[in-house]
């Protein structure tokens, strides 16, 4: 089986699809100027919007190496009279929980996404091709929940876990955060695209359901899978709100929430305070530059139906 | 387009199953219902236990005087809700609410576009510009804070330092009161325009190359196939991202927590952080869930204002 087949999730953002635009979007071929006014205004709009884009973060960076002398010296400069230093970076990871909060964020997150894959696409898969009965009235009521703001469920949650006791866990802060009724519904499409041609004849060889799921259905779904992962584990590691609130023990805080304790901890501790939030951008920072295109194609996949 | 946000009536149509599921007879029938039932079990676990029943008894919640320590959990009646009503707070806070959503709509609709439009141009470098707007995206709400927290600071942030390059005159923007909305959503707009950028970047793919091509032989510039192609094209995209737009505002908390506490005050407090606040520092989880379900009343009437007036310009 070659993976022709397989549909793509419709509409995803193709990131090589611009290469060597720029000649054709110039209309060379009606005889237009290259270099016209327009263009140029263009270039230089994108250009400055750009460096805006990056300033606050490349500010944070070039603080994070000052001394704390120096990131609080007026007139506010780029270049420090006393050099740049890692002073900041030691101390923060010396006396901090950045590492910590950094694997704790890893391990709800990586748990949530897996979790949520698993059970997500089981429940899609039944709904896009299993004739069950209720199963046009779990699908309404799955499709109507998306609308539910998750801080409108912040206190019977916390009260749940309460009787649960479960409060300051890594449980407390990852089951709330397994339903996702939005990407059912975004892996439920692409459920229904498979041919079911592919499904009928492993079946006619004897399969079972469980069985086409995972031997054929599955390994189709690839990219739709890698969307949905990828969007779910961004939300994750980023949440903060439900984790804020749900973790007072330090050791068990996510970076977001832990980071939020470092403004008070640190106060006027400028470049500390500064090299924390780079380290805590860090990882995702890192991950997208590596896999750009996959990052870029999940979230414009999902997208429309993630929020 | 395939919008998975209003697209529901396609995926409410009969399953599409294979020949051999067809359900002839009443045992394959329930043999269906079985294997189904077990697909779904997990989520359905999960759904009910993390959502269906914190929303059920958040509503119950809403009608007693719940509090932390499980004491005074009498049943109220409209008790909470006519408190909330009268509750000035509440009101400061849903109209703050409303004030942000509408100053950071429209720049991050318009911005995106722009964006959008200036990278579609396929300059050189693409994963330069795309790295540039999408990345604070990426970042957690308290990391995008930090960073402008320190860039609003008075004495030593960058923005009034650029200001005063260009002879303007600095403020303290986040402790200032007719300033700490714009700055916060200036913060938004950096913080998360990079998502309806890489939507309109989508939508613009989608465009047909031929429309262009045609286009160009009956002599139409640049600028005019932006205005009479590209734009209408991207109409159902705009449609969408302001929907989702709108309620992704409406449920503001994190930024605004970090940065102002709501302050200078409450002139920035999100009804979301007054939940929050009644829940978790009054420990009024009674109110707090009353509060919780207006704000819920609220989001439910505008998603279904929006959808009809969606249906309607679509019709």
């Amino acid at each position: 089986m070659t993976t022709s087949v397989a549909p793509q999730p419709n509409a995803a953002y193709r990131p090589g699809y611009t290469r060597g635009y720029f000649a054709r979007a110039a209309n060379l071929r009606t005889g237009e100027r290259f270099w016209s006014v327009g263009r140029i205004v263009a270039i230089l709009a994108l250009v400055v919007m750009a460096v805006a884009w990056l300033l606050p973060f490349l500010w944070a960076v070039v603080t994070s190496f000052k001394s704390e002398t120096s990131a609080a010296a007026t007139p506010v400069s780029w270049l420090p009279s006393d050099g740049f230093t890692t002073d900041a970076y030691t101390s923060v990871l010396r006396e901090g929980n950045i590492p910590l909060w950094t694997w704790n964020s890893l391990v709800t997150a990586t748990a949530i996404t897996a979790i949520t894959l698993v059970v997500s696409s089981l429940a899609a898969y039944a709904l896009a091709r299993i004739d069950f009965r209720g199963r046009r009235w779990l699908f309404l009521l799955i499709v109507a929940s998306i609308i539910v703001p998750p801080p409108v469920l912040i206190v019977p949650l916390f009260y749940e876990m309460l009787n649960l006791n479960l409060v300051d866990t890594y449980w407390a802060i990852i089951l709330p955060q397994l339903v996702h009724p939005a990407m059912v519904f975004v892996l439920m499409k692409f459920f229904q695209q498979v041919p079911v041609e592919l499904e009928d004849a492993a079946r006619i060889d004897g399969a079972g359901r469980v069985r086409v799921f995972w031997s054929v259905v599955l390994p189709l779904s690839r990219p739709i899978l890698a969307a949905v992962g990828i969007f779910v584990f961004v939300l994750a590691w980023n949440n903060f709100l439900w984790p804020f609130i749900i973790t007072s023990d330090a050791s068990l805080m996510t970076l977001p929430v832990g980071l939020q304790t470092v403004k008070s901890a640190y106060g006027l501790q400028y470049a500390q305070t500064m090299a924390s939030a780079v380290l805590a951008a860090l990882p995702l920072i890192v991950v997208f530059l590596f896999f750009q295109r996959q990052i870029i194609r999940g979230f414009s996949t999902t997208g429309f139906g993630g929020q | 387009m395939s919008s998975a946000a209003l697209d529901v009536g396609a995926g409410a149509t009969r399953a599409r199953t294979s020949a051999s599921d067809q359900p002839r007879t009443r045992t394959q029938r329930s043999r269906n219902t079985q294997v189904g039932w077990l697909f779904v079990a997990p989520f359905v676990i999960v759904f009910a236990m993390f959502l269906l029943w914190p929303l059920i008894h958040g509503f119950y919640l809403s009608f007693t005087g719940e509090s932390i320590t499980g004491a005074g959990g009498a049943f109220l009646g409209f008790d909470n809700y006519v408190e909330a009503l009268k509750d000035p707070i509440m009101w400061r806070s849903m109209l703050n609410t409303a004030w942000f959503t509408l100053l950071s709509t429209i720049p991050l609709v318009l911005v995106a576009l722009v964006m959008a439009l200036l990278v579609f141009q396929g300059l050189p470098g693409q994963w330069l510009w795309r790295l540039s707007f999408f990345m604070p995206f990426l970042m957690a709400s308290t990391v995008a804070a930090q960073f402008w927290i320190w860039m609003y600071n008075p004495q030593l942030g960058l923005v009034n330092y650029l200001l005063g390059a260009v002879g303007i005159e600095g403020q303290a923007w986040l402790q200032d009161p007719t300033w700490a909305m714009i700055a916060v959503v200036v913060e938004t707009l950096w913080w998360t325009v990079g998502f309806n950028f890489l939507l309109y970047l989508t939508a613009l793919q989608n465009i047909p190359e031929q429309q262009y091509e045609a286009s160009a032989l009956d002599g139409a510039g640049r600028w005019r196939q932006i205005w009479s192609i590209t734009i209408p094209q991207l109409g159902p995209t705009t449609v969408l991202i302001v929907i989702l737009q709108v309620l992704a505002s409406l449920k503001v908390f994190d930024q605004i927590y970090v940065m102002t506490q709501g302050g200078p005050g409450g002139v920035t407090r999100p009804v979301v952080q007054y939940i929050f606040e009644t829940g978790f520092t009054g420990y009024r989880f009674g109110y707090a869930s009353s509060i919780a379900y207006i704000f819920f009343a609220v989001l439910v009437v505008v998603s279904l204002v929006q959808f009809q007036f969606t249906r309607r310009s679509q019709s």
